[in-house]
């Protein structure tokens, strides 16, 4: 079975919980994590690849946990000819994919460091973050 | 010896080919290198841009005449009304009207995707629009409703209006609260989470004219990728000089421009339906104004860098909200390019609402026409009022009725 990538969103009411010790402990399952962003008492994120026989069972146990899990199967892109680099974006994205490049001040997405939070897609005013599956 | 320029001369060179024209931008290096005065001998215009949303704006329409006709009393394109209290297929479409079924701030924070803003992008653009009338017939006007598709070249007249643009200076939004405001300014994050900026600091139109020396009624500029014109001062103009409780001076704010332009020769790129998150609609405007160096005075007022040039830091989520005079400091746009600003001492991000790459490229649009001939400097019937009128704001009282 080959690794399925998805996304783990944690509530910051069980940032502190070792739910990923668990995955791996009570359902044998095999991870590698690409990204993670998880503070104290913050809301968090992480990409990982998932594999093991216990898959599904996984997956619900993440949930019954209050992890809300998506599957990594899409991705934003930046539309250049929109994008007006106005910049309203840059201090909202929280893991800094979208930034200013300075002194020309354009604005970058670097989609590597993306985690598909799709908080860009409300708060850009001219609509140039789409998603693309 | 000092020295004078006409906007005849100017103009002279323009059709000649000589006339040496620099962005606001570029001038700074050649000041700082050979001074006011030779820079001014050298240099005869120097251009600006800026591309924000610009709330007000809007445009004029005449429709031409259906058979039979009608007066139109109420009028949407797209769905979206526009204002028709005039003539009878005349009409004004705001950039922020928002659709009647629009479900607003009600489903907190509202998208508001689609408004007058983006209408005239739309229109721009070639689109189809639908045109939808109702009116209660006359014995001259008998039709009592329409609805039919338009494109930019059906109709008579499209003339773009914006009653309040360009400002000056602006804020630097902030939020003290503990929650996330949505505001004009873009998404706040709380207890000094960002701040947001929006201007175009050293490259911005009235920050290169602070003292109204030579923008005024009729003065010919850049406006959304086609020619406009300086039709009046705009609304809220009160220009002055900002200075804190101890009366150090952070330079002007406060002055506005209304600009008037046929929509028909202008780009969609230049004029951009826009949406802020549990705010509304607007249209973003691209502006550019030359301004010719008539002597020394001028020069030295192009010359100002982003070091010079200052936004007073306000908080959106109570004082602004609430009138309450005051700020919480000035920034410079030289620290608030650099991404970080220490407010009561903690060093928050910023981030920019006003588009700086944009506004460097009207600058060097509008510098490629002068330089080719195709755009002359208009010289103004009568400048706008400057800080030196000291026009100050009224305010609204709440009387009981």
């Amino acid at each position: 079975m080959a690794a399925k990538k998805i996304i783990l969103r944690f509530g910051k009411d069980i940032s502190d919980k070792p739910i990923i010790y668990h995955l791996a402990k009570d359902y044998g399952l095999v991870f590698n994590i690409i990204k993670a962003n998880v503070n104290p008492n913050k809301e968090g994120t992480v990409v990982l690849e998932l594999t093991g026989e216990q898959y599904a069972k996984g997956l619900e146990y993440l949930e019954s946990e209050g992890v809300r899990v998506q599957p990594l199967a899409e991705q934003l892109s930046r539309n250049e000819l929109k994008c007006t680099s106005c910049g309203a974006c840059t201090d909202i994205c929280p893991t800094g994919a979208l930034y200013l490049h300075r002194p020309s001040m354009e604005v970058v997405f670097d989609s590597d460091n993306c985690v598909l939070c799709q908080i860009c897609l409300k708060v850009c005013p001219v609509k140039a973050m789409e998603v693309k599956f | 010896m000092a020295i004078e320029k006409t906007y005849a001369e100017i103009n002279e060179k323009i059709r000649s080919g000589k006339a040496v024209v620099l962005t606001a931008e570029e001038v700074i290096a050649l000041v700082e290198e050979k001074g006011v005065s030779e820079a001014a001998r050298q240099v005869d215009v120097v251009t600006t841009g800026t591309f924000s949303p610009m709330c007000s704006s809007g445009v004029f329409l005449n429709f031409g005449h259906s058979k039979p006709r009608i007066r139109m009393q109420k009028v949407w394109l797209n769905g979206i009304p526009a204002y028709s209290g005039i003539a009878a297929v005349d009409a004004y479409l705001g950039a922020t009207e928002l659709p009647e079924d629009d479900p607003c701030n009600s489903n907190y924070p509202g998208e508001f995707r689609y408004g007058g803003g983006h209408v005239i992008h739309d229109l721009l653009s070639g689109k189809s629009i639908k045109l939808e009338a109702l009116s209660y017939g006359t014995d001259c006007y008998p039709r009592r409703e329409l609805e039919t598709y338009i494109t930019l070249n059906d109709i008579n007249e499209a003339t773009l209006f914006n009653p309040r643009n360009a400002y000056q200076n602006y804020n630097c939004a902030v939020n003290l609260s503990g929650k996330t405001i949505y505001t004009y300014m873009g998404l706040l994050k709380p207890n000094l989470g960002n701040a947001h900026y929006s201007s175009a600091g050293q490259l911005s139109p009235l920050l290169n004219d602070p003292y109204f020396l030579t923008i005024g009624i009729g003065t010919r500029i850049f406006l959304g990728g086609g020619i406009g014109y300086v039709a009046w001062h705009g609304t809220q103009h009160f220009p002055g000089i900002q200075t804190d409780q101890e009366k150090n001076s952070y330079g002007p704010a406060g002055g506005t421009l209304a600009v008037i332009g046929d929509l028909k020769q202008m780009k969609p790129e230049w004029l951009v339906g826009t949406s802020y998150l549990g705010y509304g609609a607007t249209l973003t405007v691209g502006i550019g104004i030359p301004i010719p160096i008539l002597n020394e005075d001028v020069m030295s007022c192009v010359s100002i860098t982003d070091r010079d040039l200052y936004a007073p830091v306000v908080d959106y989520s109570d004082a602004y909200s609430q009138r309450i005079s005051g700020n919480l400091g000035y920034v410079s746009y030289a620290e608030l390019k650099t991404g970080k600003i220490t407010v009561n001492g903690k060093e928050i991000p910023t981030a920019p609402l006003s588009s700086y790459p944009k506004a460097r490229e009207i600058a060097g649009k509008l510098k490629d026409w002068i330089q080719k001939g195709d755009f002359f400097l208009s010289e103004p019937v009568k400048l706008l009022p400057s800080y030196q009128d000291q026009i100050t704001a009224k305010t609204l009282d709440i009387n009981d009725v």
